[in-house]
């Protein structure tokens, strides 16, 4: 029996062609072959929109042969901050995680820059606000997506009959559809005479005066009218200033038309006051709006969002982001960013905001102006002002412009709204003060 | 087969059967037995409460960007606040309040159904032990909606006297009362229960022993009944102490630790600095500030046990 042997040219010979066979050959893809991604969404609220996040997720997948797996998660009982926390810890979790306002900066150290999908994505869809940029971006690195479900801006909701009859505002000839608004009179000032009207006709406004978000964030962009900062930009403390002291005074006589029981609320209450016909007017997104075209379609119908009035410092709304994040320890991170960028093109925003009935808003100047929020009704043209298609609003958050691992302390523990409970239910207003600088001292804990 | 036999005989091996017999021994003696039928419940402390413990002990000197180890800065830092010192005080008048509250109508009640006979005490039994068997997540928000200031059937009740409507949860005062409330309601059933059971265990002779003295009912419970249940009173009150202690979804769902901070407990106030406001240390510290309040106050219950089972 011969013995064949393999010479070295022959090894040599051999390999080379057979490597030249690998490289050549065309690449066949299997059904997933760019791997998995695991995404976990914010839990819409409005009933049906998980549906358009979902079959966006899926025609990219199948463009892209990416096996996707979606896990919505509720916000509450704040379980999405909980995965967030969790994640972060493990190092190990989603791919792409939504997460509310201020976590891209909490969870700055584990998530991935994003500047590669964002410098595209404003040149495509238009500038991104300061309160975007505040909260997603660290030192010219962008943390995070904003993303159009969950976004909101909390502005006001009136009821167009008792707001006429009461206070004497025509609401929709002060923001008309499809017009800019005619809003010069729609100060501090007046929301307050209109408030101090409503209460005595027996219909307070509905402003929360607890410690979750709706009353933190109206106080937010009341204080700013006011120029009012508890710690600036450079993470000075300014609570003793008299633009604080102004907010204060102006404050105090607000809660003396508020409803009695507003310390205790929380984000349902206002809803609640809202629909239940109580009130004349909320600051909320439109989802009270929302609930009372199904549970009390005679009060949605006077309904009216529309800009929040101006102060001496000028007119800012509260706006409450969302953004997706990618995790620095994710497994498929350019997969993850190849469908960030899909979910932020122009067709799949008018899709979230459609799915959502207006309620989502894009974070980008050149998306303010679909036809959903014109023709949302009723009334129709309810919701025209609502992602404020004229530019009249800065978009702020409570809090800012402290540095925001400062300002979420401030924000989470509502020493806005407290400080201003305290002074209206008869502390000194320097004691007040005094409180709300110790609770800043203790915030700039690193 | 001859060999085998003859291999199983060898000296060599005759330590075996003796092994064999002494691990036998082990299996068959009740500690070890004991130890492995526990094995699962250690196992499962282990990971899901001492690991954790003591995860937290760790994150607890750390700084707050949990970068790098800070020791007992984190603590020294809680001193100093007021609001901590609110918290301290507020988890104390909670806990002890509705303890008292607790044990007190734990007391009366199980005495009442003691005395129902029969088949209709355990109707009441069961009925009485419907707030601990319910979900508090569940039963709070049930609460929740009573105590609702514009819509709930406390104040619209209160209407029909004249009274209110009273913000339950939005003045300082009602919102503590409120939540002291539904813990007495939810935990009293487990007093209830635990007392029914000491009661059940005190021998009839010894009252109908007293009678015959002239004891009246005062003097029965002083002499009798309490020194028979100080126990089960101890055992109970520390358990429950702990339990209200670290409670965190009554307050959570009702108030969430206003207004104005007033009904915030270690565990509250911890969600809100370790989780909301993303300062996991700090959180951590302060849920570790239960734990020496706590062991003071199992040291002291614990040994009144050890002391009396002794005198037994």
């Amino acid at each position: 029996m011969s013995r064949k042997t393999l010479t070295r040219r022959q090894f040599v010979a051999a390999t080379a062609m057979s490597s030249t066979a690998l490289i050549a050959a065309p690449y066949v893809r299997g059904a997933y072959a760019a791997g998995k991604l695991s995404i976990g969404f914010w839990d819409h609220w409005v009933p049906g929109a998980n549906d358009a996040s979902t079959a966006l997720v899926k025609e990219w997948g199948e463009k892209e042969k990416v096996e996707v797996s979606i896990d919505y998660i509720t916000s509450n009982n704040k379980k999405i901050e909980l995965t967030a926390a969790a994640e972060a810890q493990a190092k190990s979790g989603h791919d792409i995680l939504q997460m509310p306002s201020w976590w891209p900066h909490a969870y700055s150290e584990n998530l991935e820059p994003l500047n590669d999908v964002m410098e595209p994505l404003i040149k495509q869809n238009g500038e991104v606000n300061d309160t975007v940029k505040y909260l997603g971006r660290s030192g010219g690195k962008w943390l995070a997506v904003p993303a159009t479900p969950g976004s909101q801006i909390k502005g006001p909701c009136s009821r167009i009959d008792l707001m006429k009859k009461h206070a004497g505002i025509d609401v929709q000839e002060m923001y008309p559809v499809g017009a800019p608004p005619k809003a010069d009179n729609w100060t501090m000032e007046t929301f307050l005479k209109a408030a101090e009207a409503c209460h005595k006709a027996g219909f307070p406004f509905g402003i929360g005066l607890g410690e979750t978000t709706d009353s933190v964030d109206t106080a937010g962009a009341i204080f700013q009218s006011f120029g009012a900062e508890l710690v600036n930009a450079k993470g000075d403390i300014t609570v003793k200033t008299d633009a604080v002291r102004q907010a204060l005074e102006f404050y105090k006589k607000l809660i003396a038309v508020l409803p009695t029981d507003a310390p205790s609320w929380d984000d349902a209450s206002n809803n609640k006051w809202l629909i239940s016909g109580r009130g004349a007017m909320i600051l909320n997104p439109p989802s009270a709006w929302a609930v009372a075209k199904r549970d009390a379609p005679q009060v949605a119908e006077q309904c009216w969002t529309h800009g929040f009035p101006s102060g001496p410092k000028g007119r800012f709304a509260p706006f409450l982001p969302y953004f997706w994040g990618v995790w620095a320890f994710g497994k498929n991170k350019e997969a993850a960013k190849s469908l960030l960028v899909h979910l932020s093109s122009p067709a799949a925003i008018e899709k979230f905001v459609a799915a959502s009935g207006g309620y989502d808003l894009p974070a980008y100047a050149n998306m303010t102006k679909f036809k959903t929020w014109a023709e949302e009704g009723p009334p129709k043209g309810t919701l025209f002002h609502y992602p404020d298609p004229y530019k009249q609003q800065t978009m702020s958050i409570a809090a800012s412009p402290a540095p925001p691992k400062i300002a979420q302390q401030i924000y989470f523990q509502a020493t806005l709204t407290k400080m201003a409970l305290r002074f209206a239910q008869g502390e000194k207003l320097e004691t007040a003060l005094a409180w709300a600088e110790g609770e800043c001292e203790g915030f700039m804990r690193t | 087969m001859a060999d085998v036999v003859v291999e199983q005989g060898r000296p060599a091996r005759a330590a075996s059967p003796r092994k064999r017999a002494s691990l036998r021994n082990a299996m068959g003696r009740k500690s070890t037995v004991a130890f492995f039928l526990t094995l699962p419940l250690i196992l499962l402390i282990a990971l899901l409460v001492l690991y954790p413990a003591f995860y937290s002990v760790y994150l607890a000197t750390l700084n707050k960007a949990m970068t790098k180890f800070v020791g007992l800065t984190n603590f020294t830092f809680l001193f100093k606040r007021e609001t901590f010192w609110m918290v301290v005080r507020q988890s104390c008048i909670f806990a002890i309040t509705a303890v008292v509250f607790k044990a007190l109508i734990g007391f009366i009640v199980a005495h009442f159904v003691h005395n129902i006979p029969g088949k209709k005490q355990r109707k009441w039994r069961g009925m009485l032990l419907v707030p601990w068997v319910i979900p508090p997540a569940m039963s709070t928000l049930a609460w929740l909606w009573l105590f609702d200031p514009s819509y709930s059937a406390f104040n619209y009740t209160l209407s029909f006297f004249g009274i209110g409507p009273i913000p339950w949860l939005g003045d300082t005062f009602w919102a503590r009362f409120s939540v002291i409330l539904v813990n007495v309601w939810y935990g009293a059933p487990f007093f209830l229960i635990m007392y029914l059971a000491a009661l059940k265990s005190v021998p009839d002779q010894l009252y109908e022993a007293a009678a015959i003295d002239g004891a009246n009912w005062w003097q029965k419970i002083w002499h009798i009944t309490l020194p028979m249940m100080r126990n089960i009173i101890a055992i109970t009150t520390l358990f429950s102490l702990i339990v209200t202690f670290a409670n965190f979804d009554i307050v959570r769902i009702l108030t969430s630790g206003g207004p104005l901070d007033r009904t915030h407990l270690f565990a509250t106030w911890a969600f809100q600095v370790g989780i909301q406001s993303s300062d996991i240390p700090l959180g951590a510290c302060v849920s570790l500030f239960m734990v020496p309040i706590l062991a003071v106050a199992a040291v002291f219950i614990l040994r009144d046990v050890n002391k009396r089972g002794n005198e037994a």
